[in-house]
């Protein structure tokens, strides 16, 4: 599996996700400038968390217009996998390649620690290594990731077998729980959680290995 | 021309002595310019006045120090080519005064001061000091220090792993924001900040300067009153977005080797950086402030010399890399210009619009610093041990002490921080050290940050001494070998002879402590005048200690992992209450001796814990401070989790006649270890054989702390006690306890 990291000039996940990839691929995956308008042939693009342009403005509004994200939707259209942890699933939604919005948080406040998930749906490229209904635990880091969208949306992912996690103990305020969907054609994945902080025993776990050898499995 | 009245001198926190001074190092009087850059540059948060000549003191050298007090921050070898560059520093004033970006622009201002010496920044801590939970000021500084906090590091993508968190009266006017820094460099890419040769391009890089913060370092100088909140003006804005980008740019310049000397703009400025980055290399700097970008119209010279705008370098350049520099900056969309050149006169001058606005020899400005052997006068220490009511439930005044807002988990607080970006961290915030691992190998970094504010107002030498065995000890506990440490003296008005006693016999005690541990000083930060209306604050010497652990695998944890494992007491219990938690959260009295730190003992039972966890014998491990042994024993089953809520304890001890005393008490040099029966029996001998106390309190098992076969406590109950303080009393439901 080829990979690229995206790198926006306050992406603070960035070496986090290439040592993740690194890891499970045994190969570096290539590091993408935000100004960058093409991507080099990938199998995978990883948006990674972070604070792209310093986030001021709502999360990832800005780095939705950016030269490279022309590039990841291209790369999403065409069937391409996509990635969007935490700051990259913010970017995901605001360049509508996820449906919905990631609000503020409704503690109001960051929040930083492990959350149990509950693995919503494997019938896809990322998630085929878990068991339906397993639970895995991921760290999350964010200050908005309470997901909304309407009503019907929410029932058309979940009629759709989008939504992918789920918090256990909500930790945000998401509507019906939701830590990840899918898009629609089920290549693009938005998630909260941290799966590339759960690689390596002796920080986060190793609850997130499976999503990185799902990918190689489904992409190589 | 300004006329430079007493009053004007006044205003610039300069005594009528000090001008004097200057205008015999002029041989002139000064214009206004020089006369702020003055008094800036002799304020005592810039020039040490009042502490230096006590400071020089401590012990600042050892096998693997590469770089002690004086620079930016202090620099350690940690072996294989890479040095741990780190500091702690305070934003106390500003912090009070705007909560939110006084500490977030101390976060920014200590990551500048490592990462301008060519580290990347790997981890923060803070020591953080409120007043009263009570004082209708405290919840609202609490949330704003915090989101401060939170909001900048989060955003650096710097773990922040750990530190402590305290509430007492004494800060109800003047709250305690002790920021420190811990990165990773490589021992041959090492930046300073000597300006050394004549005809070298000096560079600004980061954000544009505006007239935020103007004068900070002086109100940092100065005690508070009612109005001080009128001096909200000076507390600068933070933006960590620019300070993102002015890391990996500044990274990516240190990358090639166009650097001569480099230095952030901290406290006081673009005045600062160029005094002392000339004084270091003994050069003369000439800046010219035409070329200096700036974010607002028609500042003036003085402004722009004294403004403490956030997210700014200034840098030495090898003449003709003006170019290269300048394409790294264009690549991360920041600010850079060419401001001046070293020359050969030892002069700092500065012209702005065709005209000479300042003209001073540097040495006048760092050197002739005043430098004060203030008059002081040593307090008695406290003495005696504190009469107390005997008959009191050991698990109730257990359950209260673990609810106190001393000891009441700070996951309310610690949950705001990223403490898992970068994927290091080995262990996060609610143990003894933070743990974070050398990126890419076995390695790991320890960091704590401490100090007894109590102890230090009841003896300030043995209070110094302790901050220094305590941060030892947590290091230990998990395994790492105590390298060196940073220090952020805290305390109040040094023209007071009883403050100044405070501050002499405390730097004596960190002395004393830091030779007997092999614990040198290699960076600090000194903070006083913190008291407002005449009242000071405790003593706060804190004390910011880095270890190393060779093996990351070989390491302790606070948490209980077995059922059966083997409760053992490493050190002497004599039951010391003197100043202790008990006291104060059971009885409400703070009184009597502050306890003896038995320096020889500290080694000596530190060495033998580091052994038994670096060899792979114990994994579970608490050093024994506030509280006493029953709270560390609590902690040690919050920590753990087991199928039904947290592992217990059944415990006991036949030591001493008072039971009380036995649990409570805050003896030092003293841990808890937990180690499965085989390996217990032997703990237990090699320590009696090497002449420690050792004692074995009981086992672990069941879901209840049991005390002396006779009284209980659910772990439960106390995980609820421990935990429910913190956001009941930010969401404004408990009734604070006042203390």
């Amino acid at each position: 599996m080829k990979s690229a990291v995206i790198v926006f000039p306050a992406s603070n996940c960035d070496r986090d996700a290439k040592v993740a990839l690194e890891e499970m691929t045994g190969k570096s995956p290539h590091m993408v400038w935000h100004q960058d308008s093409e991507l080099p042939d990938v199998d995978l693009v990883v948006i990674p968390g972070g604070f792209s342009y310093g986030d001021y403005l709502r999360c990832g509004a800005m780095a939705s217009q950016s030269p490279v994200m022309r590039a990841v939707k291209s790369h999403a259209d065409k069937g391409g996998a996509v990635l969007g942890i935490c700051n990259g699933f913010q970017v995901l939604t605001e360049s509508h390649l996820l449906p919905g919005a990631l609000m503020r948080n409704a503690g109001l406040k960051f929040v930083c620690k492990p959350v149990a998930l509950t693995v919503a749906e494997s019938q896809n490229a990322f998630t085929r290594g878990y068991d339906k209904g397993q639970t895995v635990t991921f760290p999350v880091a964010h200050g908005e990731g309470n997901y909304y969208a309407d009503d019907a949306t929410l029932d058309r992912l979940e009629g759709e077998g989008r939504v992918v996690f789920r918090y256990q103990a909500n930790p945000n305020g998401s509507a019906r729980d939701i830590a990840g969907i899918l898009s629609e054609k089920r290549n693009v994945l938005g998630l909260m959680p941290h799966p590339e902080r759960a690689v390596d025993p002796a920080t986060g776990g190793t609850d997130g290995r499976a999503l990185f050898k799902s990918l190689i499995e489904a992409l190589s | 021309m300004t006329e430079i009245t007493p009053a004007i001198v006044a205003e610039h926190g300069l005594s009528p002595d000090e001008y004097a001074r200057i205008k015999t190092l002029l041989g002139r009087a000064p214009n206004l310019v020089e006369l702020g850059v003055f008094s800036v540059m002799w304020s005592e948060h810039c020039s040490y006045k009042s502490t230096r000549a006590h400071l020089r003191k401590l012990p600042t050298k050892g096998p693997h120090v590469i770089q002690g007090p004086g620079e930016n921050a202090g620099v350690i070898d940690i072996g294989d080519g890479d040095a741990c560059i780190f500091k702690m520093e305070s934003h106390n004033h500003p912090s009070f005064i705007e909560p939110y970006q006084g500490a977030a622009t101390g976060v920014g201002g200590i990551m500048r001061d490592v990462f301008t010496m060519g580290a990347r920044p790997v981890a923060m801590m803070n020591a953080l000091r409120f007043g009263e939970p009570g004082h209708p000021k405290t919840r609202h500084l609490v949330s704003g220090v915090v989101s401060g906090i939170g909001g900048y590091g989060n955003c650096m993508g710097v773990p922040t792993v750990g530190g402590e968190v305290d509430f007492h009266r004494s800060y109800n006017g003047n709250i305690l924001v002790n920021a420190m820094c811990v990165g990773v460099a490589k021992t041959d890419n090492i930046f300073y900040s000597a300006a050394k040769g004549a005809g070298n391009p000096v560079v600004y890089f980061g954000s544009k300067t505006g007239r935020d913060g103007i004068h900070g370092a002086t109100m940092a100088s100065a005690e508070f009153d009612d109005a001080s909140e009128e001096k909200r003006p000076t507390v600068q804005v933070g933006d960590p977005f620019a300070e993102k980008l002015l890391l990996e740019a500044t990274l990516e310049l240190m990358a090639t080797d166009a650097i001569i000397a480099i230095q952030d703009m901290g406290a006081a400025g673009l005045t600062s950086s160029s005094a002392e980055m000339g004084d270091k290399g003994g050069s003369g700097i000439e800046l010219n402030l035409d070329s200096v970008p700036q974010r607002e119209t028609g500042m003036t010279a003085y402004e722009m010399l004294l403004s403490e705008s956030q997210e700014r370098m200034l840098a030495v350049l090898k003449p003709g890399r003006e170019a290269q520099a300048e394409a790294i900056f264009k690549k991360w969309e920041l600010d850079f210009a060419v401001i001046g050149i070293t020359t050969d006169t030892g002069r700092l001058v500065i012209k702005h619009k065709g005209r000479v606005e300042a003209d001073m020899p540097i040495t006048a400005l760092s050197d002739a610093a005043p430098v004060y052997e203030r008059p002081f006068v040593l307090r008695e220490p406290a003495k005696g041990a504190p009469a107390y009511d005997k008959s009191r439930s050991v698990p109730a005044a257990l359950e209260k002490i673990m609810a106190a807002p001393a000891m009441a988990s700070r996951r309310w607080i610690w949950e705001q921080y990223d403490n898992s970006v970068m994927n290091d961290t080995v262990q996060h915030p609610g143990g003894d050290a933070a743990v974070v691992r050398v990126h890419g190998t076995r390695k790991a970094l320890a960091i704590t940050t401490d100090v007894c504010p109590r102890y230090c107002k009841a003896d300030p030498f043995e209070g110094g001494k302790q901050a220094v065995a305590e941060a030892c000890r947590n290091l230990n506990a998990v395994g790492a070998t105590p390298l060196a440490a940073t220090d952020n003296l805290n305390f109040g008005n040094p023209q007071k002879p009883e403050i100044m006693g405070e501050i002499v016999a405390g730097i004596d005690g960190i002395g004393e402590a830091c030779r007997a541990l092999d614990f040198p000083i290699v960076s600090g930060n000194c903070s006083l005048y913190n008291e407002t209306n005449g009242e000071g604050i405790l003593p706060t010497p804190t004390i910011g200690g880095v270890g190393l652990l060779k093996d990351v695998s070989k390491m302790a944890t606070i948490a209980f992992k077995r059922e059966g494992d083997v409760v053992i007491l490493i050190g002497e219990t004599r039951g010391h209450l003197g100043q202790s938690i008990w006291l104060r959260e059971i009885e409400g009295r703070e009184e009597g001796a502050a306890p003896p730190v038995d320096l020889a003992a500290e080694k000596k039972h530190g060495a033998f814990v580091r052994g038994l966890i670096g060899n792979g014998r114990v994994d579970t491990c608490h050093d024994v401070s506030d509280g006493g042994v029953l709270a560390a024993l609590a902690e040690m089953a919050l920590a753990s989790c087991g199928k039904t809520g947290g592992i217990g304890a059944s415990v006991g001890q036949a030591s001493i006649a008072d039971a009380i005393a036995f649990w409570f008490g805050e003896d030092q040099a003293r841990y808890l270890i937990a180690a499965p029966f085989a390996q217990a029996e032997r703990i237990v001998a090699e320590a009696r054989a090497a002449g420690i106390a050792v004692a074995e309190l009981g086992k672990t098992g069941g879901t209840d702390l049991v005390i002396d076969d006779k009284e209980r406590i659910a772990v439960a109950r106390l995980r609820a006690a421990h935990e429910g303080w913190f956001p009941k009393f930010m969401a404004g439901e408990e009734i604070p306890v006042t203390n």
